[in-house]
């Protein structure tokens, strides 16, 4: 039963991974703690189930509409909001604030669009087949998604360590300014940053819907609160340790609805959360550092 | 007076419940003018509120000490956690006190014998005059307005501007901060107590991230440079959902609007008359 | 003459890097104090650990034979020493009256519960705060703009608002950070006379400044602190011929000009 038990958090680990990682992504490269992408996870979830219902797409062209239509979501919120936000060097609480707002509006939209009652993907776009592994089973869904967090986290994480683009991105985290001096296009750079966020907050909407088959319009205000518990577990700006830390809530959480009751599982998050804050701010991984203009 | 007697049956709840608001978002206010931002308020109004509450439905408390109960605690809540979280600034601290709000909501969630649990209180008597909410908006305003021009007020600046500096001054930081935390869930929990008095309904789920959000939107909207902003942010967020009725769900995508508008636009807020004058004084040169 | 500030083989190390190193200092009451040295030396550390900002690694800290190690910074600024910072740190949005009257802050003689209480004291208290404050600022001829936002005002004229907001906390001891770092020769002359004038209103004043022609000719004694190290402490004379001194600005481009500013100046 244990084992069974680490499969359902290794599943949950790996979908708040991805929602972490544009979390952190974001963060890191813009400083900026975007209170709405949760919401933009949800948009990825309805997206994908309109691409099926109505364009009849299948699962993995659900999955591509989903991030491209969230990654140009999250480019709009940066161009239109973010953007003259970050040229009038406006202090870091202030684009928080804005992205509550943009939280708001795409919350109360979808909701008064599509009504505040659960949606469901239509059946058998997924097959029901499961893999058995010695005493493990793992539905198609959750294979899958344990295979497409684990293949795009190891690509970004690649991409950040060996590539050109990953130095850049590091060097802006780092110091945007001194970036800028460096001759690296910095603003193309958010902008990119932006959009690939967000689309891997879509699709992490999508798997999220597919899993717990429920999709709703505040389905995201509970997925923010644990971005943000872990990315303060992890470290802010941190990769490694947002990756590692949505592991740890996965697991977390599973385990104490198995052994103490689910009516107290969103509360895991913050109780860690607070404890973390209390006894190491800086996380697993971070450094307190506020990061030089 | 007909019209009056008119208008009040029916609007009676807004203008009360707009009270309410406003000593809300003077609650932040009163931390924001300290330069933290804390997202914990509208917890610190669910303790107060149930705390209220209770005291009033189970043990008949006269409604005086029910009040007070509903300040003392999440003054002392406040006081506990202020001590750890205290130390923490900016984005940690926010966080740190978003992620207490929630605790305490799913607390009240879960404590069901005490608290009703997802169904909350019903039946509250309904004790709130117009004159308590008037009375406390009237006092908390003239102890802030004090508070601002004396030298409490002057170090809450001083610390929003330089935290280091004033510590050099001589300025208590972080004595200074903790008055401001619990004074600012003090006046929360009052909002609460009143608020629970004149629904007679409450339920956890009005306590949690949102309640929190509109709080902050309050003070923002209105501007925190002075004692009228929180008001005036106060007044426009709670009358807008009325004006705004015929469009139902997506009143609330015009808060968020609003909002995003205000931060781009207006980032000191509407009551910052700053930016009227400047612009006023540039047409004048131009006649 | 009794000692006002003791540093006693004061250290501060970060890491492996050791900033300050045995660093023994006696400073008398009264008077004006300089400590120089080359960039990186070390100076502003001291004052950060005087003040109570950092912890030293070692040593001791006595103020009128008070230890001050482990002391909160506000609680050094009332025991009564006073500080103005390398790069300006005035409370911009704040009038300069207001400015000056943060600094009053431990003297005022109400607290937070007398705000609700006696309505008398508080406004006694603050009107002798305003009137202080407005006396403070006139010694630095600054108080025609009491009203003004901090933030309109010249480089120079900042910095003589943070003198002024020091010097409102009472101070018995004033720690000055580079006073006339940035300013024009027609300021910094204003300002050697404003410091000689506030010397003779009875403060002690202990100052760190690069400009030599304006340390010697303010101080009677001056120490040199070199590496984290003191090489050297005496008059400006003894000072300026010390063969140490001499070999550890000449090893720092930046401050031959600044030594031989000094020789010209005692020509």
């Amino acid at each position: 039963m244990l084992e069974q038990q680490l499969v359902n958090a290794l599943s949950l680990g790996c979908v708040y991974a991805l929602f972490a990682l544009g979390f952190t992504l974001i963060f890191g490269v813009l400083g900026v703690i975007n209170l709405s992408h949760g919401a933009v996870f949800m948009v990825g979830a309805y997206a994908a189930e309109q691409a099926v219902t109505r364009l009849g797409f299948p699962l993995w062209g659900a999955l591509l509409s989903a991030f491209l239509f969230c990654g140009t979501l999250g480019l709009l919120i940066d161009f239109l909001v973010l953007r003259p936000l970050r040229a009038r060097n406006a202090p870091h609480l202030i684009p928080m604030i804005a992205t509550i707002g943009v939280a708001i509006i795409l919350n109360n939209g979808v909701q008064g669009i599509f009504g505040a009652e659960n949606l469901r993907f239509a059946p058998g776009l997924v097959s029901d087949e499961s893999l058995s592994l010695g005493g493990l089973h793992l539905t198609a869904i959750e294979l899958g998604i344990i295979l497409l967090s684990f293949a795009l986290m190891a690509v970004l994480l690649l991409a950040l360590k060996k590539t050109q683009l990953g130095r850049a991105l590091r060097a802006i985290a780092e110091s945007p300014k001194a970036a800028y001096l460096l001759g690296i296009n910095v603003e193309g750079l958010f902008y990119l940053t932006s959009f690939a966020a967000a689309g891997l907050g879509g699709l992490a909407g999508v798997l999220i819907g597919l899993y717990s088959n429920a999709l709703f319009p505040l389905m995201g205000q509970p997925m923010l609160h644990k971005g943000i518990a872990v990315i303060i577990l992890g470290g802010m700006g941190d990769i490694r340790g947002a990756l590692l830390g949505a592991l740890f809530l996965g697991f977390a959480e599973v385990l104490s609805v198995a052994y103490i009751g689910s009516s107290m599982r969103d509360a895991v998050a913050f109780g860690l959360l607070f404890l973390i804050l209390l006894v190491r701010p800086k996380g697993l991984f971070g450094t307190l550092q506020e990061r030089k203009v | 007076m007909e019209w009056f007697d008119n208008f009040w049956s029916v609007y009676s709840n807004l203008v009360l419940t707009l009270g309410t608001n406003a000593l809300l978002a003077l609650s932040i206010y009163l931390t924001l003018s300290c330069g933290m931002l804390v997202i914990a308020n509208a917890a610190f109004m669910g303790l107060g509120a149930y705390s209220a509450a209770l005291l009033t439905m189970n043990y008949d408390a006269p409604f005086a000490l029910a009040l007070a109960a509903g300040m003392a605690v999440p003054a002392v809540m406040a006081f506990v956690i202020g001590k750890p979280t205290l130390r923490l600034s900016g984005v940690y601290l926010a966080m740190a006190t978003l992620a207490f709000g929630e605790v305490v909501r799913i607390a009240l969630l879960n404590a069901e014998s005490i608290t009703g649990g997802a169904l909350g209180l019903n039946g509250i008597p309904q004790s709130t005059q117009w004159w308590h909410v008037a009375l406390a908006l009237t006092l908390t305003l003239a102890l802030l307005w004090r508070l601002r021009r004396s030298k409490v007020g002057r170090a809450f600046e001083a610390i929003k501007e330089d935290e280091t500096a004033a510590g050099l001054m001589g300025i208590d930081v972080g004595a200074h901060k903790m008055l401001a935390f619990v004074l600012g869930a003090a006046l929360a929990g009052l909002a609460g107590a009143l608020n629970a008095h004149l629904t007679f309904f409450i339920g956890p789920s009005e306590y949690g991230f949102d309640r929190g959000v509109e709080i902050l939107t309050m003070a923002i909207l209105g501007g925190i440079g002075n004692l009228t902003g929180p008001v005036l942010g106060a007044l426009i967020l709670t009358l807008l959902p009325e004006l705004l009725r015929s469009f139902k769900d997506f009143r609330l995508v015009v808060n968020g609007f609003i909002l995003v508008l205000i931060v781009l636009f207006l980032p000191k807020g509407i009551s910052d008359t700053t930016r009227l004058r400047q612009w006023l004084a540039q047409r004048r040169s131009r006649a | 003459m009794s000692t006002t500030l003791k540093l006693t083989s004061l250290s501060r190390h970060f890491g492996g890097l050791k900033v300050l190193q045995d660093v023994n200092l006696e400073i008398p009451q009264g008077g004006i104090f300089g400590l120089i040295g080359p960039n990186g030396a070390g100076k502003t550390t001291v004052f950060n650990l005087i003040t109570g900002l950092l912890p030293p690694t070692g040593g001791r800290i006595e103020f009128n034979g008070q230890n001050l190690v482990g002391l909160q910074p506000h609680e050094i600024t009332r025991l009564g020493i006073g500080r103005t910072f390398q790069n300006i740190r005035i409370f911009k949005d704040m009038s300069l009256l207001e400015n000056v009257m943060v600094g009053l802050h431990g003297q005022l003689q109400y607290g937070p519960l007398g705000l609700l209480a006696s309505s008398g004291l508080f406004r006694s208290e603050e009107r002798r705060a305003r009137e202080r404050a407005h006396e403070l600022l006139s010694w630095v001829k600054l108080d025609h703009k009491a009203a003004d936002k901090a933030d309109n005002l010249s480089y120079g004229e900042q910095r003589k608002l943070e003198l002024a907001r020091a010097l409102a906390t009472n101070p018995k001891l004033l720690l000055l950070d580079e006073p006339v770092a940035g300013m024009n020769s027609t300021e910094k002359v204003e300002l050697m006379a404003e410091i000689r004038n506030i010397s003779e209103r009875g403060y002690t004043i202990f100052m760190i400044e690069h400009d030599m022609r304006f340390v010697m000719g303010l101080c009677a004694d001056i120490a040199v602190l070199n590496f984290g190290r003191i090489i050297a402490r005496g008059s400006p004379d003894a000072i300026r011929n010390d063969p140490q001194v001499i070999e550890a600005y000449l090893g720092r481009e930046d401050d031959e000009a600044s030594l031989d500013d000094a020789k010209a100046g005692a020509a």
